[in-house]
């Protein structure tokens, strides 16, 4: 007998298993288009508004390219990109299940902590790829149509051009971090339901509801243990003085979520009867 | 998804918790006690001829240091409510009063003469001295803090000048001088005047002086009538200015000055800090008058200091300056604020830096009676009205009445902190009028879009002009503001003729003004180290190193191997499954041995499917084992590996071709592609070209086809198919048997499910019944075939062969044209053909009668 277990469903396997998806291809180029679909519809768009005194935060964002990445984050942050992790880590059990290749794949036999694990690696590297995508693909275009000037944070503190990018590579780790416990969830719904629609829509559902939740100021000082409390915390990298503990609140709570949920997922998934 | 809290699951949720708990303790440091740790007194005080209301704030933990706390102008003691409460939380002795002129306390309004107010003051700290509770540094000597915003700010220094025993104060948005804040650079600040007058008045006042004493009536009614003030009343204010007595100051002095204020500007802090005497601290915040009160953060740093000052504890939690910048907007629709810290105070000037304007030479003019006039904003109002869409309303310049000189696009953010200068050159055309301009500061973005920071305004007096219309040169300190100027915006210079905020000049005049350049201060701040969030990377660490433990617990189970079955394909013993009660395999136990080709039959619901899941790990059996090859059958079992199945249904990824499928799932085993065999399965598919298509074209046949060839990769010692001939056409099917013959007669095994009997019966050597999740039957076909002793005779008297058989004792006789069944009863087949041939009947064959049909129909039972 030549099967050894810790060669089965290698990370490339499943990475190609994955490419060659539709999704996977309409999911990264639509982040890697959204940059440009910005340009084009601040081209559209009416002169700012003489009336208002100073400028709209889209206004910042034709300031420079690292404005333009920075306004691009808010733009997503709410939304496409907790999407992009939940779609990639809602589908990773469900979709096998909805295909009934599930139960073939556990048969080689992969063990089930492995399947979880190797799927968990590759759709974090896809996220973790196509979040990444999304600001790189904002600064060139960024770059060609505003120029490398100096960040110009909403706190009004400018930051040089050679600085900011360091800054917003700092972002962009911290938002992959951050995003986190949307792939704890979406895993832990992913080994629950066969439907990977739900399992995607309950994720992203689940951070709509966060927001909601994080909006309403009487909840007073529990919000800050909401899992999007912290989603917009990356702004403090753009300052002469850098103030961390917001970030690393951010941190922490997604990475603590993460935990308990993929915990959650792991024992779910492994006591679970694949009956799909 | 269903929520079963098993304990162990509560286990997992608990250690997580923990690990979070820890860590989030270490932020959210625990709120206020809601029980208040202090007890408060209320009483009126007599004290220099008034009777003052006040309220005392004891802590428990007493002699402790006390705080002089005095409220702003139109307030009484209960406006600094908030504030006391604060500050005996922290321990301190606090006492508020209201000052006389305001809410109970009687007296009149003098606007914190020396010998009214001050005094007042002065005694009360005596009052405090003969406290037991207060803390003292010799007789009649407290350790005592004063502190106040505004009206209150000013008594403070007022007091710290006057009376050596004041031990830190922290006046808060206040004055240096009453001259300069009501009437800068003599000109009359109208609206911040009448705005302070009706203070001073309540509903009940007939009296036109309302509760303020008659000399500052006058003075009032004076400024306020003529625009002016005479020699007596500048004395009068001179006098009860902070200025008169800031060189008394010795005390430690912590400044806190708005920079949205337009009542006292950051000018009036920067005059006190250069007259006081003792340890001068600046704080700039982004609040004052205009806008809002120190926020929770800068009062409890507040706090922090004057305990500092008083105890010695703790640390300072000022530097020597740091000044708050105002942001934009965030997307959350809040205004950001930073703050900049700095190590030496450089004064309201700060390091100049020049910017060259251009404008040239312009006329502007001043209207008849000074109508219309600009609008700079709206006392008391401004940050408020800044956040409503009418803003714009309350800033506009008119044509004609102004000059604006700007400078080039700027290169780089410019962050102008202070107060700028400019040396302005001005001529009268004609008669020179009253000689009064307005100058502000504004930050014009790309846009064309204006922005005045802070709604500041510079008045200014110009000395007289010469008549002949020649220029003098005037040198002129615009208000103070703290204002990032961003990269490609303008700063520009306005020189106006009116303002609504101050009492515009009426006569008409022309003037010709110009300026080439501006002083603008720049006050870099120093990187200081915020401080490190430890706690939360220490439970950062903690969760990756529980993550970690968390990956590395393997459930190493040895394998339960069983010797003696290590050549036997598979063993199954007593297994059974249970849903929630419904019995979908109960007690069921059966053995296949090398080389057979084992049926398992029965009909749908039999719990056939069930097994096969279970052989294959899929689900977890309730009891029971079930051994291949000797090894115990667990979800992930290595001995999986030698099986190749095909249960239910195909499981492809649609998005692929059904070659690519077969490569990627044998690419998941990790084994070497030379063991698949893959041209063999690919032959026994039968796909031809189709196989490159993608799975998702596929028929449910071709499917099926497929996921066979896929049990087959690899060429496994026991092939399990559930429901093979499914959506397959009799050839194919007739193939298909063959290949299994085949593959069994290499002495690997295989395990067919199905609910044909005609197909069993074709393809198997072997046989197992099932039935209501049990084994009913099991043995070779023949042997089940025969199992219910039925003997088929073929003959040519079939009536005839009937009746000779029942003479016999034999029951179940049926005639099925020539062929005549019976159950034989014991009867000996022989003995039945002798007793057939003897009368008469020629038996052309004799046999068990072998359709499994009628056996299978036998087992299962009528009806089910």
């Amino acid at each position: 007998m030549t099967l050894v277990q810790d060669r089965t469903l290698r990370f490339g396997v499943e990475l190609k298993r994955q490419l060659k998806r539709r999704r996977t291809k309409l999911l990264t180029g639509l982040t890697a288009l959204l940059p440009l679909v910005l340009v084009i519809a601040f081209g559209f768009g009416d002169a700012p508004d003489t009336a208002k005194r100073g400028g709209t935060f889209a206004d910042l964002a034709m300031v420079s390219a690292p404005n333009f990445v920075v306004f691009g984050f808010y733009v997503a942050g709410a939304y496409l990109l907790p999407v992009v992790v939940a779609v990639f880590f809602g589908e990773t059990i469900a979709s096998e299940a909805s295909w009934s290749s599930l139960k073939y794949l556990l048969a080689i036999p992969v063990p089930r902590r492995r399947l979880l694990r190797q799927k968990a690696c590759v759709a974090g590297g896809l996220s973790a790829f196509t979040l990444l995508l999304f600001p790189a693909c904002a600064f060139l275009v960024g770059v060609i149509w505003y120029g490398a000037g100096d960040a110009t944070s909403p706190s009004g503190d400018a930051v040089p051009f050679g600085k900011s990018v360091v800054a917003l590579c700092i972002a962009s780790a911290y938002i992959v971090v951050q995003l986190s416990w949307v792939a704890g969830l979406a895993l832990l719904l992913s080994v629950s339901m066969d439907a990977p629609l739900g399992a995607v829509g309950g994720a992203v559902m689940a951070g709509v509801l966060s927001q909601i939740l994080d909006a309403i100021t009487a909840l007073g000082d529990a919000r800050k243990f909401l899992p999007t409390h912290y989603t917009f915390s990356w702004i403090d990298v753009f300052s002469t003085n850098v103030d961390w503990t917001a970030m690393a609140n951010g941190v922490l709570l997604s990475l603590g979520y993460c935990l308990v949920l993929t915990t959650l997922a792991v024992r779910r998934f492994n006591r679970k009867d694949i009956t799909s | 998804m269903k929520l079963q809290l098993t304990r162990s699951r509560v286990v997992a949720l608990a250690a997580a918790v923990v690990v979070l708990g820890g860590a989030t303790a270490a932020w959210a440091s625990g709120g206020s006690d809601p029980q208040a740790k202090y007890r408060v007194e209320d009483a009126f005080i007599d004290v220099n001829g008034v009777s003052l209301d006040t309220s005392l704030y004891l802590p428990e933990r007493t002699p402790a240091p006390a705080v002089l706390l005095a409220h702003g102008f139109g307030g009484d003691k209960h406006s600094t409510e908030k504030d006391a409460r604060e500050l005996a939380d922290a321990g301190l002795v606090v006492l508020t009063y209201s000052a006389r002129g305001f809410g109970e306390s009687n007296g009149k309004i003098a606007l914190n003469d020396p010998a009214l107010e001050v005094t007042d003051a002065r005694q009360l700290v005596d009052k405090l001295a003969q406290r037991k509770e207060v803390q003292l540094d010799g007789p009649n000597d407290p350790r005592i803090a004063v502190s106040g915003a505004s009206y209150g700010g000013g008594l403070s220094l007022l007091l710290a000048g006057t009376d050596r025993r004041i031990d830190a104060l922290v006046p808060v948005i206040t004055y240096n001088s009453l001259a300069e804040g009501l009437l800068p650079n003599g000109v009359f600040k109208s609206s911040w005047g009448g705005f302070l007058y009706s203070m001073g008045v309540n509903e009940s006042t007939e009296d036109v002086c309302g509760r303020f004493t008659a000399e500052i009536c006058k003075a009032w009614t004076e400024v306020a009538t003529t625009g002016t003030m005479s020699e007596e009343t500048l004395n009068l204010l001179r006098r009860i200015s902070p200025a008169s007595t800031n060189t008394g100051v010795t005390a430690p002095t912590l400044l806190v000055q708005g920079e949205q204020d337009t009542l006292f500007g950051l000018d009036h802090a920067d005059a006190n800090a250069k007259q006081v005497k003792g340890p001068v601290q600046v704080v700039w915040f982004a609040g004052g008058h205009d806008g809002a009160y120190p926020d929770e953060k800068l009062r409890a740093r507040i706090i922090g200091w004057i305990r500092y000052r008083l105890t010695g504890q703790g640390e300072n939690p000022f530097g020597a300056f740091e000044y708050d910048v105002q942001g934009n907007i965030t997307p959350e629709g809040v205004q950001s604020v930073r703050t900049v810290r700095v190590p030496d105070y450089p004064g309201v000037h700060g390091n100049p830096r020049k910017l060259q304007l251009s404008g040239g030479e312009q006329t502007i003019i001043t209207p008849p009676g000074g109508l219309p006039a600009a609008i700079s904003g709206m006392p008391a109002l401004n940050s408020r009205l800044a956040q409503t869409p009418i803003s714009s309303l309350f800033g506009m310049d008119l044509p004609g009445q102004q000059a604006t000189f700007t400078s080039e696009k700027l290169t780089a953010q410019l962050l102008v902190a202070g107060s700028a200068t400019i040396t302005l050159k001005v001529s009268a055309v004609g008669t020179p009028g009253d000689g009064v301009l307005f100058v502000k500061v504004y930050d014009k973005d790309p846009n064309g879009n204006r922005t005045l920071p802070g709604n500041a305004v510079a008045p200014i007096k110009l000395p007289p002009l010469p008549q002949d219309g020649s220029p003098i040169e005037v040198s002129v300190n615009l208000a103070g503001i703290v204002r990032p100027i961003e990269n490609g915006h303008e700063l520009q210079i306005s020189v106006a003729t009116t303002d609504q905020t101050y009492r515009t000049p009426t006569t008409p005049a022309t003037y010709r003004v110009s300026l080439d350049s501006v002083e603008v201060p720049v006050v870099p701040g120093v990187a200081t180290e915020s401080p490190f969030p430890v706690g939360q990377l220490l439970g950062i660490a903690g969760v990756l190193v529980l993550a970690l433990v968390l990956a590395c617990i393997r459930r190493r189970r040895r394998e339960d191997v069983d010797p003696n079955l290590e050549h036997t394909p598979l063993v199954i013993q007593g297994l059974a499954k249970s849903y929630k009660g419904l019995t979908a395999v109960d007690g069921l136990s059966f053995r296949v041995e090398r080389g057979q080709i084992l049926g398992l039959l029965g009909p749908n619901g039999a719990g056939k499917t069930t097994t096969l899941r279970m052989l294959m790990g899929l689900i977890t059996p309730t009891s029971g084992t079930i051994r291949v090859f000797g090894s115990l059958v667990r979800p992930g079992a290595p001995v999986l590996g030698r099986i190749g199945c095909f249960v239910e249904s195909a499981g492809f990824l649609p998005h692929l071709s059904g070659a690519e499928n077969l490569r990627l799932y044998w690419a998941a085993t990790g084994r070497t592609p030379e063991e698949a065999h893959l041209e063999e399965a690919l032959e026994i598919a039968g796909l031809g070209d189709a196989i490159k298509r993608r799975v998702k074209t596929y028929s449910q046949g071709m499917r099926q086809r497929l996921a066979i060839a896929q049990a087959m990769l690899g060429l496994p010692d026991l092939l399990v198919l559930d429901e093979p001939a499914n959506g397959l056409d009799p050839p194919q099917i007739h193939a298909m048997r063959e290949v299994l013959k085949r593959y069994a007669a290499t002495g690997r095994t295989v395990l067919v499910s199905s609910h044909l009997l005609a197909e069993v019966e074709q393809t198997c050597t072997h046989v197992v019944v099932m039935h209501r999740g049990q084994v009913i039957a099991s043995g070779t076909v023949d042997e089940i075939a025969s199992a219910g002793g039925a003997t088929s005779f073929a003959v040519d008297q079939p009536e005839l062969t009937a009746t000779t058989l029942r003479q016999l004792g034999v029951s179940d006789v049926d005639i099925e044209d020539d062929v005549v069944h019976a159950d034989l009863n014991g009867v000996a087949c022989g003995q039945a053909i002798a007793a057939l041939v003897t009368a008469g009947v020629s038996v052309s064959r004799a046999g068990p009668r072998v359709r499994l049909e009628d056996a299978f129909l036998q087992l299962v039972g009528e009806g089910s």
